[in-house]
């Protein structure tokens, strides 16, 4: 019980906060049945989430969890909620039984992982000591760019970033090519309004 | 008028936009001292856009920043990133060699600061034009946020 009232206390009571809400809006996404409240309750899951990795000094991590699970993909499934029903039906219970002793497993296999997991900051650790500390020690002098990340993603492995980018353009052009590029329904909506325009003129 | 019931979400969405652009060349540009980059830069642009079109309307946005516009600002950021690998293969090194850009020996860097910015900023085009084509997609396919959707 002492242990609560050490300075190591803070981070770890923000760490369990945090993880709690993270539960709780789980929990909560899987009960709802609006789509609406599903798709906010999902920006939210990613907000605290990135609140965590920002919490555990995962930065990059979690800013771009921020700017795209709570910021883009929240805009992207409104726009694709409005193109199907507003809610989900209503099921059975006990229809999910079979999918959620499915999960149940690969959460108690996963539990049983963590605890060969090195600890957080934990200086012997795979990923301390192997090539990313390469990758600290000689990056001033290869590049003279301060921030080891930008260095590693944007030189070291440029072809590897040139590949997301291409990755990115390729998803967007997808979509645009199985969806349309919007335009017809831009067209679609002067015309109402022109329509519409005429129709208050008359009247 | 009728769409005067979403007045304040249109003024609070105004006051925001702006500042949103902003945080977006910031990161972009503080990418190489910071954490963030081009990719998180590119979202938070796009996302920028994507607020305009849900406070103002979809055909309001497509008449600010147009699909054809946006595309093309996709495909040319792809063309920058593969136009360094291109030069700096011009100047005698490899693929995306940012130290043969301008010929230096090991040590120094501005040819690594310069390939890294230019690259990021084709990163930046890239993802700001995928990412407002796919809200256009699906955006673009109801023609309006129905008021009873809010």
């Amino acid at each position: 019980m002492r242990d609560l009232f050490t300075a190591d206390a803070g981070p770890l009571l923000i760490n369990i906060t945090l993880l709690a809400i993270l539960f709780i809006v789980a929990l909560a996404i899987a009960r709802l049945r609006s789509l609406f409240a599903i798709v906010m309750l999902s920006g939210v899951y990613s907000l605290v989430s990135a609140a965590w990795y920002i919490s555990v000094d995962a930065v990059d991590v979690g800013y771009t969890e921020a700017a795209v699970g709570a910021g883009m993909s929240t805009a992207v499934l409104l726009g694709a909620m409005l193109l199907t029903a507003r809610t989900a039906k209503p099921e059975k219970p006990l229809s999910k039984l079979g999918p959620f002793l499915v999960c149940g497993a690969t959460a108690a296999m996963l539990i049983y992982a963590t605890v060969d997991l090195p600890g957080l900051g934990d200086p012997n650790s795979p990923a301390n000591t192997g090539p990313g500390m390469t990758y600290v020690h000689v990056n001033w002098f290869d590049t003279g760019v301060p921030n080891v990340v930008t260095s590693v993603l944007a030189s070291y492995r440029g072809f590897d970033t040139m590949g997301e980018t291409v990755v990115v353009f390729v998803a967007g052009l997808a979509v645009a090519m199985l969806l349309g590029f919007g335009e017809r329904s831009l067209a679609e909506t002067l015309r109402n309004k022109k329509r519409k325009g005429k129709e208050g003129d008359a009247s | 008028m009728k769409s005067d019931h979403h007045v304040i979400l249109r003024v609070i969405g105004k006051c925001f936009i702006p500042l949103i652009v902003i945080y977006g060349f910031y990161v972009q540009f503080h990418g190489e001292v910071g954490p963030g980059g081009a990719f998180q830069a590119g979202v938070v642009l796009a996302v920028a856009i994507i607020l305009h079109s849900l406070t103002f309307g979809l055909a309001t946005t497509m008449r600010a920043v147009p699909p054809v516009f946006a595309r093309t600002l996709a495909a040319v950021g792809v063309l920058i990133y593969v136009g360094v690998g291109f030069w700096s293969m011009m100047q005698g090194g490899l693929f995306l060699e940012y130290q043969a850009l301008f010929g230096e020996p090991p040590g120094g860097h501005d040819g690594q600061h310069a390939g890294i910015i230019i690259v990021e900023l084709g990163v930046l085009f890239a993802v700001t034009g995928a990412m407002i084509t796919i809200f256009y997609a699906l955006a673009g396919r109801v023609a309006e946020i129905r008021d009873e959707d809010w």
